[in-house]
C-alpha cells in the first residue's frame, strides 16, 4: 500500500502536456518587474534607486524584519523605476523595475562560498537567508526561519516535498529527474543546519522516473529515504504529507515544527544547491507553462520578475481564444487579470486554459451527498461551512473549524451541485480573522 | 499576443463535470430494473401505474413552481426520482387517480413546501405512500398475485397470520405478491450495486440496515433470510434510506441511521401491527438525521484528543 492520507480527490492530471519535456532555458525579459514582496511576512525595502546600474544576483531588496527573504535582481541594466506594479495575488506591489541590457552580468559579490562540510550550521542559515530562497511551492515562507526553530521546540525529520501533486504541473517533476543530486546537496544542508539526521522525499507514484532518480541520488547518504506516495490531490498539502509519511498530525492552529518536522519543497533544495554551488541568490526559477490554451507548453528556467506573457510568447503564444490564466496550478492558482504580471519565486506554473474550457456554472440547492465531505483532506463539514458562510453566521463557521480549512479546493471540485465552497469558506475565514484583530 | 480579456475567479479552476442532475438520472436509470421485473410480473398496468406517478410528480412540481413564481427546475430530475419511487412501493392495481393524490402529497407536502430539492427532511416518495396508506387503506392492501392476477397475501402478511413461509427463490426472483417494485430483491441488488460502484449509494446504508435486521432476526428467533428478502426491505435499503437529502452526511452517521432503522423495522415487524414496517423506519430515522449529524460531527485532522 502506498502511503497517503484519508479525503481528497482525483482529478485529471493532465501532466502529459509536459512531463516529457526537459527544462528549456526562457529568454531574459526585456524588463523585469521584480516584487518586494514574494514570499510570506514583512515586504523588503528597496536598496536601489531609478537610473542605478544593477548586476545579476545584486541584493535589490534588504529584508528588515526576521519573516522576510531579500530579493536580488535576475537580471544585468538599469533600474527604470521603483513603483508599485500589478502582482499576481491581485493588488500592486512595490517593484523595482530593471531594463535589461542583455549583457547578463553577474555581480561581483556572488562567489561560491566554502564548502558544506565546513561550514557551521548558523552559516548555512545565514547564506539561506542571504540568498533570499523562500519555500518554492507556491506559500513561499522564507526557508531561513523554518530552519530556525524557536527554543523548546525540537526537529528530528526533514520532508522534501516532491509530490508535486497539482493537476498540469510538472517543474518539480522535471527538477527532480535532471538535477537529483542538487536535491539532495540542498537537502543536506538543511540537514546540517537543523542538525537532523533523518529525511524523507515523498513523490507521487504517477513520476517513476523521478522516483528513480532520486534514489539513485540518495545512494550513499544514510537518513535519506525516497518515499513513494499514492496519487492523490492534495498529497503535497504540507499537512497531508507529513501524515502520509509519518502519521504525525500537525495540531489544528499549529506548525509543521510542532510535530518536530520540517517541509520544504524540491525546488527549494536545488535552490540552495545552487548557492552552495555557485553563490548566486535565488534570481530564477522552473515554471511550466501549460494548458490547452498555450501552443507549445514547456518547463521553462525563468528569470524572477519575467512577465507571464513573455513565457507564453515562447511558448507560441495562445491556441485558440484564452479563457483563464493562471498562475500555479488550477486547483489552488490565481488568476489573472493581465499578462504583465512577473513570475516571482513561488510561481511554479502559468496554466492557460481555453475559453471553451472555463465553464461558468449556476449553482443549484445542496443535495447533501456528502461528496464534500468525502473529499475533506482535513474532514471538515464544507457543506455545513458553506451554509453558514452563505447566512453569515461566522461564530458558528469558527466552531465547526473554519480556520482550519487548507483552501485546497476539493470540496468545490467534487460538489455536484456547483456550489462554490472553497470560496465561501474562504470569506468565512477572512471574516473570522478580521473579527479577531478588532 | 492580442487583446483579450481574461475570466478571474476564485480558485479552485476545475471542476469534476458531475452533476446533481447526472445523479438524480442515474438513479432513475437504477430504478427501472426493478421497474421492468414489475411489469414483468404484473403486466401493463404496473407500467400505467409507474408512469401515472412520474407525471403527476413533475408535473406538480412544474405547476408548484410556476405559481410561487420561482424558476422551473424539473429538469434536474428529482420529482422523476419521487415519481417512479413512489410507484414501486404502491401495489400494481391500485386506481391510477389514488396514485396521482400520492404523487401530488409526494411533491407538494413531502418536497415543495420546505423549499424544494435539498430541503426536504423526509423522503417525499415515503411521504406519499404513508398518505395513501392511511387514506385509501383497502385499496392500499389489496395485492395482486403475480401467477394468476388473482389477489391475495403477501409473504409478509402470510409469514403474519397464517405462520405460512414462501420459497426463498420465489422471493428473489420476485414472483411474489407485493408492491410494484419491491417484489424482485435480485433486480433492486443489481440497481443497488450499480449505483454503489458509480458512487452515487454509500453502502454504509444499506449494510447497516440489511445487517441489522438480520442480525435481530436470527437473535429473536426469526428467519433472517425471509426478513431480508420479503417486502419493501430491499427496495428501502439500496434506493430509499439512501436518499441523499434526508439521510446522515457523516459516514458514522450513516451506520447509526442504518442500524436505527433496521431496529424499526424489527419492532414493527414483530411486535406492532402491520406486518410490513420499511416505510416507517425510514421516516423515522429521517426525523433523526439532523441530530445524528451532529453528534457525528467527525473529528478534524489535527485536533486536540479530548478525553
Amino acid at each position: 500500500m502506498l502511503k497517503t492520507f484519508k479525503g481528497g480527490i482525483h482529478p485529471p492530471y493532465n501532466k502529459e502536456l509536459t512531463k516529457r519535456k526537459p527544462v528549456e532555458r526562457a529568454k531574459l525579459p526585456k524588463l523585469a518587474v521584480i516584487p518586494m514582496s514574494q514570499h510570506v511576512g514583512a515586504p523588503c525595502e528597496p536598496v536601489v534607486k531609478v537610473g542605478d546600474h544593477v548586476k545579476v544576483g545584486q541584493k535589490i531588496g534588504e529584508a528588515k524584519a526576521f519573516v522576510s527573504a531579500p530579493i536580488h535582481a535576475s537580471v544585468s541594466g538599469k533600474v527604470v523605476a521603483v513603483e508599485p506594479r500589478p502582482h499576481s495575488s491581485g493588488t500592486p506591489v512595490m517593484s523595482v523595475v530593471i531594463e535589461s541590457d542583455g549583457m547578463d552580468e553577474v555581480y561581483e559579490g556572488v562567489k561560491p562560498p566554502k564548502s558544506l562540510d565546513e561550514m557551521t550550521p548558523d552559516e548555512i542559515k545565514n547564506l539561506i537567508r542571504e540568498a533570499g530562497i523562500v519555500g518554492m511551492g507556491g506559500a513561499g515562507f522564507p526557508t531561513q526561519v523554518k530552519l530556525s526553530p524557536p527554543a523548546g521546540k525540537t526537529i528530528d525529520t526533514i520532508i522534501v516535498n516532491g509530490a508535486e501533486c497539482e493537476p498540469y504541473l510538472t517543474a518539480d517533476h522535471r527538477l527532480m529527474v535532471e538535477r537529483p543530486d542538487d536535491v539532495v546537496l540542498g537537502l543536506r544542508a538543511i540537514m546540517k543546519a537543523t542538525g537532523v539526521e533523518k529525511a524523507y522525499i515523498g513523490i507521487e507514484d504517477n513520476k517513476p522516473d523521478a522516483i528513480k532518480a532520486m534514489n539513485d541520488a540518495v545512494k550513499g547518504f544514510k537518513g535519506i529515504e525516497v518515499v513513494p506516495l499514492a496519487t492523490k490531490y492534495p498529497q503535497g498539502g504540507e499537512k497531508q504529507l507529513i501524515y502520509a509519511i509519518t502519521g504525525r498530525e500537525v495540531p489544528s492552529g499549529g506548525l509543521p515544527m510542532d510535530v518536530h518536522v520540517i517541509v520544504d519543497n524540491a525546488g527549494t533544495c536545488a535552490a540552495i544547491a545552487n548557492v552552495l554551488k555557485t553563490g548566486m541568490p535565488l534570481i530564477e526559477r522552473i515554471t511550466t507553462v501549460t494548458g490547452s490554451g498555450v501552443k507549445e507548453p514547456k518547463n521553462l528556467m525563468v528569470r524572477i520578475g519575467t512577465p507571464v506573457g513573455e513565457l507564453i510568447e515562447q511558448c507560441g503564444g495562445f491556441n485558440g481564444e484564452p479563457g483563464k490564466v493562471i498562475m500555479g496550478g488550477p486547483m489552488m492558482g490565481v488568476s489573472q487579470s493581465q499578462l504583465e504580471v512577473p513570475v516571482i519565486k513561488g510561481t511554479s506554473g502559468v496554466l492557460v486554459l481555453k475559453k471553451s474550457e472555463v465553464k461558468l456554472f449556476e449553482p443549484m440547492p445542496c443535495i447533501r451527498c456528502a461528496r464534500c465531505v468525502d473529499a475533506c483532506p482535513i474532514h471538515l463539514l464544507p457543506t455545513y461551512l458553506g451554509k453558514l458562510a452563505e447566512r453569515g453566521m461566522w461564530v458558528e463557521a469558527e466552531r465547526y473549524h473554519a480556520l482550519d480549512c487548507i483552501e485546497c479546493g476539493c470540496c468545490a471540485y467534487v460538489c455536484p451541485a456547483n456550489i462554490p465552497l472553497t470560496q465561501l469558506i474562504r470569506l468565512a475565514k477572512n471574516r473570522i480573522m478580521a473579527s479577531r484583530k478588532k | 499576443m492580442g487583446e483579450y480579456r481574461f475570466l478571474t475567479a476564485s480558485s479552485p479552476h476545475i471542476h469534476s463535470g458531475e452533476s446533481v442532475q447526472r445523479i438524480m438520472f442515474n438513479v432513475a436509470g437504477a430504478l427501472l430494473l426493478p421497474t421492468l421485473a414489475g411489469v414483468y410480473f404484473f403486466g401493463l398496468q404496473a407500467l400505467l401505474l409507474v408512469v401515472t406517478t412520474t407525471l403527476a410528480a413533475v408535473l406538480t412540481e412544474a405547476i408548484f413552481q410556476k405559481l410561487r413564481g420561482r424558476p422551473i427546475t424539473v429538469w434536474d430530475g428529482s420529482a422523476v426520482v419521487t415519481g417512479i419511487l413512489l410507484a414501486l412501493n404502491l401495489p400494481p392495481g391500485l386506481p391510477l387517480w389514488m396514485a396521482v393524490v400520492g404523487s401530488v402529497v409526494s411533491i407538494a407536502l413531502g418536497k415543495m413546501i420546505y423549499g424544494g430539492l435539498g430541503a426536504n427532511p423526509f423522503n417525499p416518495a415515503l411521504i406519499g405512500r404513508v398518505f395513501l396508506m392511511v387514506t385509501f387503506p383497502v385499496e392500499m392492501t389489496t395485492w395482486i398475485n403475480p401467477v394468476d392476477g388473482t389477489t391475495g397475501a403477501t409473504p409478509l402478511a402470510l409469514m403474519k397470520m397464517q405462520g405460512v413461509s414462501t420459497d426463498y427463490v420465489k422471493l428473489f426472483i420476485g414472483n411474489v405478491g407485493g408492491s410494484l417494485g419491491e417484489t424482485s430483491a435480485l433486480m433492486i441488488l443489481l440497481g443497488g450495486l450499480y449505483l454503489i460502484y458509480r458512487g452515487y449509494v454509500d453502502w454504509r446504508i444499506p449494510a447497516s440496515y440489511l445487517g441489522t435486521i438480520a442480525v435481530l432476526s436470527l437473535v429473536l428467533g426469526k428467519d433472517p433470510i425471509f426478513h431480508l428478502l420479503a417486502g419493501g426491505l430491499m427496495l428501502g435499503a439500496f434506493f430509499m434510506a439512501t436518499d441523499m437529502v434526508t439521510t446522515p452526511v457523516t459516514r458514522l452517521g450513516r451506520i447509526i441511521f442504518g442500524i436505527g432503522a433496521g431496529i424499526f423495522v424489527v419492532l414493527i415487524r414483530f411486535y406492532g401491527g402491520y406486518p410490513e414496517g420499511v416505510s416507517f423506519s425510514i421516516l423515522l430515522m429521517n426525523a433523526f438525521t439532523p441530530i445524528i449529524n451532529r453528534l457525528t460531527v467527525p473529528r478534524i485532522y489535527g485536533e486536540v484528543k479530548t478525553r
